[in-house]
């Protein structure tokens, strides 16, 4: 095992004896995307896979996400693991409205991302019917690597998101269309 | 303790109960036994303090639908079994689909109580005398019994599937 | 006479009760239920279950879909020991068409049913331990879970829902890697299981915490439709594999477990048992794995290999044929029970000879057994109401169908 400690890479920037500058948006950037808190909204066999990731041998922890939020006011992410059937989605998206801005979605597995094999009367045919989403994880259950790879792609996210962007009009256009203020 | 076998609890069954037994039958081997609507209580009960038979395990209640047969559309499937004999019997009753209505087995046993919800959910079967007969699956909201076989499996909500593709 | 009399001031004949809303998704619940409890303080007076929140209507689909197409639901019934519910379903239909399977894939069925169980009852026991504070078992023992999915890889190629077996035997036999896993496994585990169990066992504040926590009698267990591992806690011998075997269960030399009282020690301690049957069974198994092919002749039902599907045409349309319902299947009903990771899981299949079956209903322990919830914590205080769940397994999956 590398006893080699990496530290998340320096943004772009001027730098000095004794000091360094950079846009605020960056540092915030690179702050959030090591510390992200996510919130497992896990139903069924993805929740599983999605213990695995936490564990010990996949361990989530190492992407800056040590604590899991069980409360969805201190959650940054909503980590989707799982079928989600009619009566559940508006649970959803009550979770989802709990939620304090800046919030990211991922959709964990094919049920979640589209119902999956589950085409039937009682299943929500994907959760980005009542909520944004931000990365669909494909997988049925994806594998711990694929969700972690899911998790990064929103650190990428996280990292280059512009801090107006939440205040933006396409945003809320985008939230009005999922009928959200 | 004797093996009790199906010709047994067949002839006791048909002794004690008589007209109310419809048919019997064996398929693979495990006493399948129609009975009139009325008397699915008594058997039940009869079964269970039976002192040889001692089915006194509900193992599983399910429902289904038979459009093609006028008058017993609906079918109740009850299996017991006894746990100190190694016995398994199965109970059924028919139901016309316009006065679905099957005796409830909740003061038998408490673990009735979900099963007959959950058939009452799939099937609309009404089981008379159950304290609380509601949806326990689906949405309360839903207005009409999903597996009654006329209903379609999918959800409606998707565009993406183009029928022409499906061959439908 | 005092006008304060006692009889004119107004008696409070009810207690002020809160409401409290557990669930839907509450982290504590370990799947999606929810229980509104009524509480006098911290002490539950009643509680009210709703389910269904993960409800994928199983039982509709499985009236559309070929035989093949089954095993992929019943993989996402119970999925902490999927490879129980793929076999259970495949020795339905066994039973149905009536095929005697080769002893060799009888008894690799045993071993990955054998090993599934592990792996369930691990999830089970190990989160009894978070729910009462203990979070070093949970993360010590899922590396040795994951050890499990690298023998399910080897064999199958997937790792939680592994749809493995095909209808008349094995897929394939096992690989050398799949073998030296499982022998590996066999002879480290035991050691860190004991690890594990002293963490726990008699850990004097575990075993406070968890004695005459959520009792049930037998009786009682017996009435609600209990079966498995919380049936045996609560003091009935009643064990599928035992009174009905299958799957060459007879040939193997393995004590059940009982518990006396039916509370959370009693469930955890049977699980923790079973461990150890299992590792025993599992080892007989390895020991006495006999030689032959690892499927039965029903090229009805038994896909042909892949590498032939993929280089040969004719391979391939049967393939198609099978996996689309094309096969001749006799009318009948057979129920057919396995022992499932927290009960007897049984298939109750109606064939009316189409591709797919007339009414298929699964038995789901969990489903019956969970109605026994609220007798259970009533009484109790609300943190054992918790554990009172974590140690019953309910597995939202199966409960909901």
């Amino acid at each position: 095992m590398s006893k080699e400690i990496t530290i998340a890479e320096m943004p772009a920037g001027l730098e000095g004896p004794g000091f360094f500058a950079t846009s605020l948006e960056k540092a915030i950037g690179l702050a959030r995307a090591n510390s992200i808190w996510p919130l497992p909204f896990a139903t069924s066999c993805c929740g599983i896979e999605f213990m695995a990731t936490m564990g010990s041998n996949y361990d989530l922890a190492r992407f800056g996400s040590e604590r899991i939020s069980f409360s969805p006011r201190q959650a940054d992410l909503l980590i989707v693991a799982g079928t989600i059937a009619k009566k559940m989605g508006p649970v959803l998206r009550q979770v989802y409205l709990q939620m304090a801005e800046p919030r990211w979605v991922i959709s964990v597995g094919a049920c979640a991302s589209s119902g999956g094999i589950f085409d039937t009367y009682s299943v929500l045919q994907g959760i980005d019917k009542v909520i944004p989403v931000d990365v669909y994880v494909p997988g049925c259950p994806p594998r711990p690597e694929q969700i972690l790879d899911g998790f990064m792609q929103i650190q990428e996210l996280v990292k280059n998101e512009s801090l107006r962007r939440r205040n933006s009009n396409e945003y809320k256009v985008m939230l009005g269309s999922y009928g959200i203020q | 303790m004797a093996e009790i076998t199906n010709t047994y609890v067949s002839e006791e069954l048909y002794k004690k109960f008589g007209d109310a037994i419809l048919s019997t039958d064996e398929p693979y081997g495990m006493l399948t036994v129609v009975v009139e609507v009325s008397s699915i209580t008594s058997v039940v009960d009869w079964l269970k303090k039976h002192p040889v038979i001692n089915a006194h395990f509900l193992t599983d209640i399910c429902g289904t639908h038979f459009p093609q047969i006028p008058g017993k559309e609906l079918c109740a499937i009850y299996h017991m079994q006894s746990m100190p004999n190694n016995y398994r019997i199965r109970l059924k009753c028919f139901v016309p689909i316009t006065k679905p209505e099957v005796p409830s087995l909740t003061g038998l046993f408490p673990s009735a109580n979900w099963m007959e919800r959950e058939t009452y959910d799939y099937y609309g079967i009404q089981f008379i005398g159950h304290p609380n007969l509601q949806r326990i699956l689906n949405v309360d909201e839903m207005d009409y019994f999903p597996l009654r076989k006329e209903f379609p499996l999918e959800d409606g909500s998707r565009t993406d599937k183009d029928d022409k593709y499906f061959g439908r | 006479m005092n006008e304060f009399d006692d009889k004119s001031i107004e008696q409070i004949e009810e207690p002020e009760y809160t409401t409290l809303n557990l669930g839907p998704t509450h982290p504590a619940t370990h799947g999606i239920f929810q229980n509104i409890l009524k509480m006098d303080g911290e002490i539950v007076v009643d509680a009210e279950q709703t389910v269904g929140y993960i409800h994928r209507a199983f039982e509709k689909i499985a009236e559309r879909r070929p035989y093949y197409q089954i095993t992929t639901l019943t993989d996402r019934l119970n999925y902490c020991s999927s490879p129980i519910n793929n076999m259970g379903w495949h020795m339905t239909v066994e039973k149905l068409i009536g095929v005697d399977i080769p002893k060799r894939a009888q008894y690799m069925r045993v071993i990955i049913m054998e090993l599934a169980r592990i792996a369930d009852h691990l999830v089970c026991n190990a989160v009894v331990g978070v729910d009462t504070g203990a979070l070093t078992g949970f993360t010590y023992v899922f590396q040795w879970r994951e050890k499990i999915y690298d023998i399910f890889e080897q064999v199958c190629g997937a790792r939680l829902t592994t749809n493995i077996g095909r209808i008349g035997g094995m897929e394939r036999d096992f690989n050398d890697e799949a073998i030296k896993k499982i022998k590996e496994f066999l002879r480290d585990f035991p050691k860190i299981f004991d690890e594990f169990s002293t963490l726990l066992e008699r850990n004097r504040i575990f075993v406070d915490r968890v004695i005459n926590t959520g009792p049930i009698t037998a009786e009682r267990a017996l009435s609600y439709g209990f079966t498995g591992p919380n049936l045996r806690a609560a003091g009935v011998d009643y064990d599928v594999r035992v009174i009905n075997p299958y799957s060459s269960y007879d040939d193997f030399d393995f004590t059940i477990p009982v518990g006396v009282n039916g509370d959370t020690y009693d469930r955890f301690m049977v699980r923790q048992q079973e461990i150890r049957e299992s590792l025993k069974i599992i080892k007989q198994a390895m020991d006495n794995l006999p030689s032959g092919n690892w499927y039965a002749d029903v090229p009805e039902f038994y896909l042909p290999p892949k590498e032939d599907v993929y280089h040969n045409m004719e391979a391939l349309i049967w393939h198609f044929k099978i996996v689309m319902g094309e096969s001749d299947v006799p009318k009948g009903e057979v129920y057919h029970a396995v022992e499932g990771g927290n009960g007897e899981l049984g298939f109750y299949l109606l064939s009316d000879g189409g591709r797919a079956p007339y009414k298929l209903h699964f038995r789901r322990p969990c489903f019956i057994y969970y109605q026994a919830y609220p007798e259970m914590i009533k009484g109790g205080m609300l943190s054992d109401a918790i554990l009172t769940m974590s140690s019953m397994n309910v597995i939202a999956g199966e409960l909901d169908a």
